[in-house]
């Protein structure tokens, strides 16, 4: 209850009138858009997802990972291969992947803080892991290699094992990213979430006041690490299948920081924005990109709004748009 | 010799396979010059301006495009477009700077990652839309020649490559040691505060600075195209190759860039040698983990650099 109290201090009326209409709504959605429709709000639920635990690390705590990859993949690679060998259903799965992602993350982390490398220095070294990560499943049979690995999609529609269609892993990602923004929430408003924003602001001068820095440091990375890779096996099962060069590659990391930082680092609202923002633009100027039937054309418009939005809005599209629409809330 | 087969599988290490280790370390440090000139652009950049190139292997994949072009319609050998090519990526690297980078310098970390990311997309898109996704080589006159040294056969066009990086790799030398301009940008790194109090025009010489990186991965690409056919999926490999090198050698060291080169050349040529192909750039990745966390400073850095 205390918990519930803390989720809604200091939120105005008819901001939670609000969020609560747009869940609503997005709960009501699958049953009033066509199923194209539908496939582009899983694609940004998804988004919103991944960015806002990526912005946890990044956002929160202000260490830069561009190798989030590694977490989502693990996590897939970990629930496919219970699923597939053992028959394990993914929800009980979830916590396998979420432990190996939370350990390999509080490795990278322990390793990185703990040396000290800060900036491009500690980003290198998240996808340093990641590449790693991917060449090293590359040769695991038990993963199926290279080759990748396929789950069975002749079965049975059954929520238990997380097979079915597009409706049930729109209302998975739903629930997954409604909490995923409830639980930031939380901790920016915790003890827990005061200590990583005085971290990310001047880490010398909290440690300096008595914050275990370290500590806090690692929880971030492994709570951030724990929630991507549940975004992982969510990907596993919708997609069903499995590849090292794109479950741990660049790109895949790379996608996943584009939300929260198009959308504004460290705000709540900011990975939803971006999710929006940017799967609508990759939607229009794949639709362009058909009409025009030249390769890569897609990807260039992308690029130009990338760099059009980063010198513009270098803060993000969020804190810009909150202060037009009179919603205040401040980076933190 | 055949590939993957490890050499303790055998009784004893026989001279065959000396040799082809032999063979494969100088094929590894011939390509390693070339890696090492490419690296050298990103070093150069990084070392003066802190800004970290993400479209690193993108620039260079314009470089292998544009001199294969040359070749492909107009005849002309890459090392003879080579100069051209690298004045054209001067002067683009130069407007680059002062159009778009300029205003990032000082920035975090996570803006110029982002514009350099969407600099990136835009370059190795529009590589694909104008020349689509097969892979183009050169092939030379000169490539199936090759020089005997010993037992030791080195072919022509990595030898002339690996020559012309060194060519490359000393003139740029020349320049920061010698010129006023190159001097005044080694000042300018060292000591910003002091350049403008002095009164450098810091902006012209981070333009310069650019621009001479932009030249040298333009340059390595033109090498680079004699020796390895070029494809769109090339880019993002090089960008990361070229972290690999100049954070294993020292970011901001030129010797540094140019070590790391060769050191990952001939790690990668023996891993393709003694152990499945693929593995080669885990060993690059791995030696990268273990240099950030023991020598972030690099192999050849110096401690504070």
């Amino acid at each position: 209850m205390t918990a519930f109290r803390r989720l809604l201090t200091g939120v105005a009326p008819h901001t939670s009138w609000m969020l609560g209409i747009l869940l609503l709504l997005l709960v009501v959605a699958p049953h009033l858009v066509d199923k194209y429709a539908l496939s582009v709000l899983i694609l940004i639920l998804y988004f919103a997802y991944v960015g806002q635990a990526w912005n946890i690390m990044m956002g929160f705590a202000g260490e830069l990972s561009l190798g989030h990859a590694l977490y989502a993949g693990l996590g897939g690679y970990v629930a496919a291969g219970l699923f597939m060998h053992y028959g394990i259903g993914p929800w009980a799965g979830s916590f396998a992947a979420a432990a190996a992602a939370a350990l390999a993350g509080a490795v990278v982390g322990y390793l990185g803080f703990r040396f000290s490398l800060a900036g491009v220095y500690f980003a290198l070294l998240t996808i340093a892991f990641g590449e790693f990560t991917r060449i090293a499943f590359d040769h695991l049979d038990w993963f199926g290699g290279s080759a990748g690995l396929f789950l069975k999609v002749d079965v049975a529609p059954n929520a238990f094992d997380l097979r079915g269609g597009p409706l049930l892993f729109y209302y998975v990602i739903l629930a997954l990213a409604a909490s995923a923004f409830v639980l930031s929430r939380l901790l920016l408003e915790s003890r827990l979430g005061r200590y990583w924003l005085a971290i990310r602001e001047d880490a010398e001068a909290a440690q300096a006041v008595g914050v275990p820095v370290l500590r806090y440091k690692l929880m971030a990375v492994t709570i951030s690490a724990a929630l991507t890779s549940l975004a992982g096996v969510w990907n596993a099962f919708y997609y069903n299948n499995l590849f090292p060069e794109t479950a741990f590659g660049i790109g895949r990391s790379i996608e996943i920081t584009l939300a929260p930082i198009i959308g504004g680092l460290g705000t709540l609202f900011g990975p939803v924005v971006g999710a929006v923002v940017l799967t609508g633009l990759g939607e229009a100027f794949t639709s362009v990109g058909d009409m025009l039937g030249i390769p890569g054309i897609k990807q260039i418009f992308y690029g130009l709004a990338l760099l059009v939005i980063v010198m513009y809005r270098p803060a993000g599209l969020w804190p810009w748009l909150a202060e037009r629409l009179g919603v205040t809330e401040r980076r933190r | 010799m055949p590939r993957g087969v490890l050499p303790w599988n055998d009784p004893i290490v026989t001279p065959d396979f000396l040799l082809a280790l032999a063979q494969a370390v100088t094929k590894g440090l011939l390509t390693g010059m070339v890696y090492g000139l490419m690296a050298l652009g990103l070093s150069v950049i990084f070392g003066v301006m802190r800004v970290v190139n993400f479209a690193h292997g993108e620039m260079m994949i314009v470089g292998m495009y544009l001199a294969w072009a040359g070749f492909e319609y107009f005849q002309i050998s890459p090392l003879v477009s080579l100069p051209l090519i690298a004045l054209l990526f001067f002067a683009i690297g130069y407007v680059l700077q002062r159009g778009l980078i300029s205003p990032f310098i000082g920035r975090p970390e996570h803006q110029q990652f982002l514009l350099l990311l969407g600099v990136a997309l835009i370059l190795v898109n529009l590589c694909l839309a104008v020349v689509g996704p097969d892979s183009h080589g050169v092939q030379l006159d000169s490539q199936f020649d090759s020089y005997e040294i010993g037992p030791l056969v080195l072919d022509a066009v990595r030898l002339h490559a690996a020559v012309g990086a060194i060519v490359i790799a000393g003139l740029l030398w020349l320049f920061f040691t010698h010129t006023r301009i190159g001097k005044s940008i080694r000042a300018a790194a060292d000591n910003h505060m002091g350049a403008l109090v002095v009164g450098l025009n810091v902006r012209r010489l981070y333009a310069i600075t650019f621009g001479v990186g932009a030249a040298c991965v333009g340059a390595a690409g033109a090498l680079m195209i004699t020796i390895i056919p070029v494809t769109p999926s090339l880019a993002a490999e090089y960008t990361l190759l070229a972290f690999v090198i100049v954070i294993v050698g020292g970011l901001g060291s030129m010797t540094g860039a140019l070590m790391g080169g060769l050191l990952i050349g001939v790690s990668e040529a023996v891993a393709g040698l003694l152990a499945d192909p693929s593995l080669k750039s885990m060993f690059s990745f791995g030696l990268l983990i273990l240099v950030l966390l023991l020598r972030p400073q690099g192999l050849f850095g110096k401690r504070g650099a």
